[in-house]
């Protein structure tokens, strides 16, 4: 019997079934992990990877881009 | 979930007489425990639904919602094993199944389908959006609770309103796109809905004496070939307006339409060429027409399904 591979039908079975198991697991981390990344970046990697941190709603921006025109305003009149 | 007609006997769960799990499962037995031919119908139609919605995912989330639904219904006929495992024991068609055959003990396959169906249905929500996931749910609950414990043993209409379970997938991929179900939703949920009972009918009719030893009440069983071919017909009938019909929503157009024109057509003419033959006729060229009509009506679905996702391009296109 080879040390390796077991020969008997139930360790053969056994065997497929950790590693089923394995890949599975290791699919739903990557999944996860990449599935993470498009949620914190709205679907932009490249955010992710410069480290641009969170999601940011079209909503969120257009208040933003609101505020920092009310102060620059506010700046340019004092 | 319990009805006055049904018996102590037939809400037990089912014993399997016989039946001894030799040995571990390998990892292909859990595979086919997710009855993979109808995870390929559920793919298919579900990835149609969310990429003929007006709204698209962004690539990640799609394939999460798309994998999650395939689980869940994967995880749904993991429960209805389980559940019919008694039944799919004395079947021809399903004895060779992981538990009948043994090599799955029927509380496995239960904690794996339950297991599979809660991680399905929380990581669709995560992926989409909560409308998406309660949809999901109720499609495992509605096959699993209602159609496999409840009408499957219980009317012979099980079939027509169990239907409803395999026609929720495309709905579902439109809700987690859109956040939202529309006309154009409810509308590929009717086809499927619809196209169930005469695609089961027509496998019922050479499959009589399976469902008979199972005592599984068929219309085949309980009202004889006669009727389940007229009816085959009728469901025909009804079917092809509304099929038709989602030609002429916002989704639909002149492929789709011309494809459902011509399927249809033979559709009808296969269930009338059924309803013309008699019990004789079909026995001695060993239900030629019956297993033909049965392979065409899931060309049938295929195609339907098929010329929206052509539409879909087309327009991407314009």
């Amino acid at each position: 019997m080879s040390y390796f591979k077991p020969d008997h039908e139930i360790y053969r079975r056994r065997f497929s079934r950790n590693v089923g198991v394995g890949v599975a697991l290791a699919a739903f981390v990557i999944l996860s992990f990449f599935l993470t990344v498009e949620k914190v970046t709205q679907g932009n990697p490249m955010r992710s990877i410069k480290g641009e941190g969170f999601a940011v709603t079209a909503e969120d921006q257009a208040m933003k881009d609101a505020l920092k025109a009310s102060q620059g305003t506010t700046g340019a009149s004092n | 979930m319990a009805d006055t007609s049904m018996t102590e006997t037939q809400m037990a769960r089912p014993q399997i007489a016989g039946t001894q799990t030799e040995g571990e499962p390998g990892f292909s037995d859990f595979v086919q425990l997710l009855k993979p031919r109808v995870m390929s119908l559920v793919v298919f139609t579900a990835l149609v639904g969310m990429v003929v919605a007006p709204v698209h995912l962004a690539p990640v989330s799609a394939f999460t919602a798309i994998l999650f639904i395939a689980l869940g219904g994967g995880a749904s006929g993991a429960l209805n094993m389980w559940w019919d495992a008694d039944i799919d024991a004395v079947m021809k068609r399903t004895a060779r199944r992981p538990i009948p055959a043994g090599k799955i003990a029927p509380g496995e396959a239960l904690g794996f389908g339950l297991t599979l169906s809660a991680i399905s249905v929380v990581m669709l929500g995560l992926a989409t959006n909560m409308l998406a996931a309660g949809l999901l749910a109720f499609t495992i609950f509605f096959y699993v609770v209602i159609y496999s414990m409840w009408l499957k043993r219980t009317t012979p209409q099980n079939i027509v309103i169990g239907g409803a379970a395999g026609a929720f997938p495309p709905m579902i991929g439109w809700a987690a796109a859109t956040g939202s179900v529309s006309v154009e939703a409810w509308a590929m949920f009717a086809l499927i809905f619809l196209w169930t009972p005469p695609h089961f009918w027509s496998l019922a009719l050479f499959m009589n004496s399976d469902y008979s030893a199972a005592k599984v009440p068929m219309l085949t069983v309980t009202h004889g070939k006669r009727s389940t071919r007229r009816h085959i017909l009728a469901y025909t009938l009804i079917q092809a307006p509304v099929a038709l019909a989602l030609g002429f929503t916002p989704i639909g157009g002149w492929v789709y339409l011309a494809t459902s024109v011509v399927l249809n057509a033979g559709f009808i003419l296969g269930a009338l060429l059924i309803v013309r033959r008699d019990e004789a006729t079909a026995q001695a060229d060993k239900y030629r027409v019956e297993k033909k009509v049965f392979t065409f009506s899931l060309a049938y679905l295929f195609l339907h399904f098929g010329a929206l996702l052509v539409e879909a391009v087309l327009r991407g296109l314009a």
